[in-house]
């Protein structure tokens, strides 16, 4: 295939799968039809771009070529009468010139991408049918791809997203961006899922690498769309930026052997700068909105380390009144602790390793490394070598991954063998 | 679409001499309530598993014994059937229903065909 063509086509499927799909599960309900048509037009567009050509409208031709193949597979089925009406309805549909609607409309309500991302991730479903069915629906990933990006066998997978088509056809879940008294709960659930999404990419939790990237590129992909799709909705921007800030900084997170660097040791000059920019822009317009929640607090929070120029510059007593604000609004325990690290970072270990003890003694968090592991690095900033090294100790115990196991261990060798550090409190 | 929803009561939850006089009457308003939405077709509380009698016929015979099928936690005390616009409809009936504060309900939808 020529180079353009190929382009074109991966410019395409990034583009129009979510918006194929979606435009034909409104047409005939069928979400394995959609997905199958969605294929074969992706499919018939490799065969047939490379020699005749780039179509003008690349996402006019997927859609045509997608919606013919869905009433010819209809047709087959006429036997069954209602199937018979689908395809009638499919075809006044392509007479009725109503292109227009599946293809215009980038924004709001009418988008059927909208109502799409709405389904897979209605409550009624588990939260990791949600996951997947939007990666599939939406992202257009396979069922091996999506498999294997959670690490659970493909069939386990399949029967996961075939279990969820199920319910949503015949537990009467509605395709449709819901009304406006169920917009913001319904809103957070999909911000859920896309954040998850997110962070299995993210912090890879079992494993032997520490960031498999293509999710990680999926759920800032999604959250574009959703932000595009959803202009008043300040939390998606927050969501979008919140993502884009992390994301920044993945070629910086681990170095070459793999190994994990600390936010505070990392080479600032391999962030990405281009994304740093993009994630102040959205955050910047979305808090003008003057409707704060969880995800515009947190992208405030990455701002704070994204923008500064060196790890010492960081303003960490807005960063520990920013974690204070999203205490407030959300009281995770993920929070708590890193609240307490901004705390201790901003006035001294002393008080942050209280925080950070009482955390331990509430009994939360108690089987998440990072938790010994905090209280870990505050007591070796105290000086308190021994008691860091069993923290560390305790730490290592807890650790999902590989790479997080070597990390807390180099930090273990450095309590145990070396001399007190000599660095102050904010490192 | 039409939903049976099962109201489930957690009998280990002791209820309190208030919640015991003022649950009668919120169930009832709940009652008239979705009768008059037309959301609600018909719905009956039922004694408990202790008036529950479970026939099977095994090998030909018939095979009768004293209580429930399963042995849950929770226990059926009432069914309603629901006629919903769809699932979003009928679970903002069913969180509307008092029971739903102190025990659960399963919304199961009719099957087709």
């Amino acid at each position: 295939m020529s180079r353009q063509a190929a382009l074109a086509i991966e410019e395409a499927f990034t583009e129009e799968w979510g918006r194929i799909v979606a435009a034909l599960i409104r047409r005939t309900r069928d979400w394995d039809l959609a997905e199958d048509c969605a294929q074969q037009a992706f499919a018939e567009a490799a065969r047939r771009w490379p020699s005749d050509g780039v179509p003008r409208q690349p996402g006019a031709w997927l859609m045509t070529v997608a919606r013919n193949r869905a009433i010819d597979r209809l047709r087959h089925e006429r036997m069954r009468d209602a199937r018979l009406r689908e395809a009638a309805a499919l075809v006044d549909d392509r007479s009725d010139d109503e292109d227009d609607e599946d293809l215009g409309d980038e924004r709001g309500i009418g988008d059927d991408r909208l109502r799409l991302i709405f389904t897979c991730c209605h409550p009624a479903l588990p939260l990791e049918a949600r996951v997947a069915l939007t990666l599939r629906a939406l992202a257009g990933l396979t069922t091996t791809e999506i498999a294997n990006a959670f690490l659970v066998p493909k069939p386990t997978m399949a029967k996961r997203l075939v279990r969820a088509k199920h319910k949503i056809e015949h537990a009467g879940i509605p395709y449709r961006v819901p009304p406006a008294h169920l917009v913001p709960e319904r809103t957070s659930g999909v911000l859920a899922v896309l954040y998850l999404m997110f962070n299995e990419g993210y912090a890879a939790s079992t494993g032997d690498d520490l960031v498999r990237v293509d999710l990680c590129v999926e759920a800032v992909r999604l959250a574009r769309l959703l932000n595009r799709l959803m202009p008043d909705e300040p939390e998606s921007g927050g969501l979008l930026a919140l993502m884009l800030f992390q994301h920044s900084r993945r070629e910086a997170r681990t170095d070459p052997s793999g190994d994990i660097v600390t936010l505070e040791e990392q080479d600032r000059s391999r962030w990405n700068r281009t994304e740093i920019d993009q994630a102040n822009t959205i955050l910047d317009e979305a808090v003008r909105a003057d409707a704060i929640g969880p995800y515009q607090v947190q992208a405030l929070i990455a701002a704070c380390h994204a923008n500064a120029p060196r790890a010492a510059g960081t303003d960490w007593t807005r960063i520990a009144a920013l974690y204070e604000r999203l205490l407030e609004v959300t009281a995770n325990r993920l929070i708590k602790l890193n609240h307490a690290v901004a705390v201790g970072m901003a006035t001294g270990p002393e008080a942050g390793l209280a925080l950070v003890t009482r955390l331990a003694t509430s009994g939360e968090l108690r089987d998440y490394h990072l938790l010994p592991a905090t209280r870990a690095d505050f007591l070796r900033r105290l000086g308190r070598n021994s008691e860091a090294a069993d923290a560390y100790r305790e730490a290592v115990n807890l650790a999902r991954t590989e790479a997080e196991r070597r990390y807390l261990n180099k930090r273990l060798q450095a309590v145990s063998t070396g001399p007190a550090p000599a660095e102050a409190g904010g490192g | 679409m039409k939903y049976m929803m099962l109201v489930c009561r957690d009998p280990s939850i002791e209820l309190s001499p208030e919640q015991r006089t003022t649950i009668g009457p919120e169930v009832e308003a709940w009652i008239s309530e979705m009768d008059g939405r037309g959301v609600r077709v018909q719905g009956q509380e039922l004694e408990g598993v202790q008036d529950a009698t479970t026939i099977r016929v095994r090998g030909g015979e018939v095979v009768v014994a004293d209580g429930p099928f399963a042995e849950t936690k929770e226990q059926i005390a009432g069914f309603d059937i629901l006629d919903c616009a769809d699932l979003d409809e009928a679970m903002e009936v069913a969180a509307k229903h008092p029971v739903a504060w102190l025990g659960s309900l399963e919304l199961r939808p009719f099957a087709e065909g």
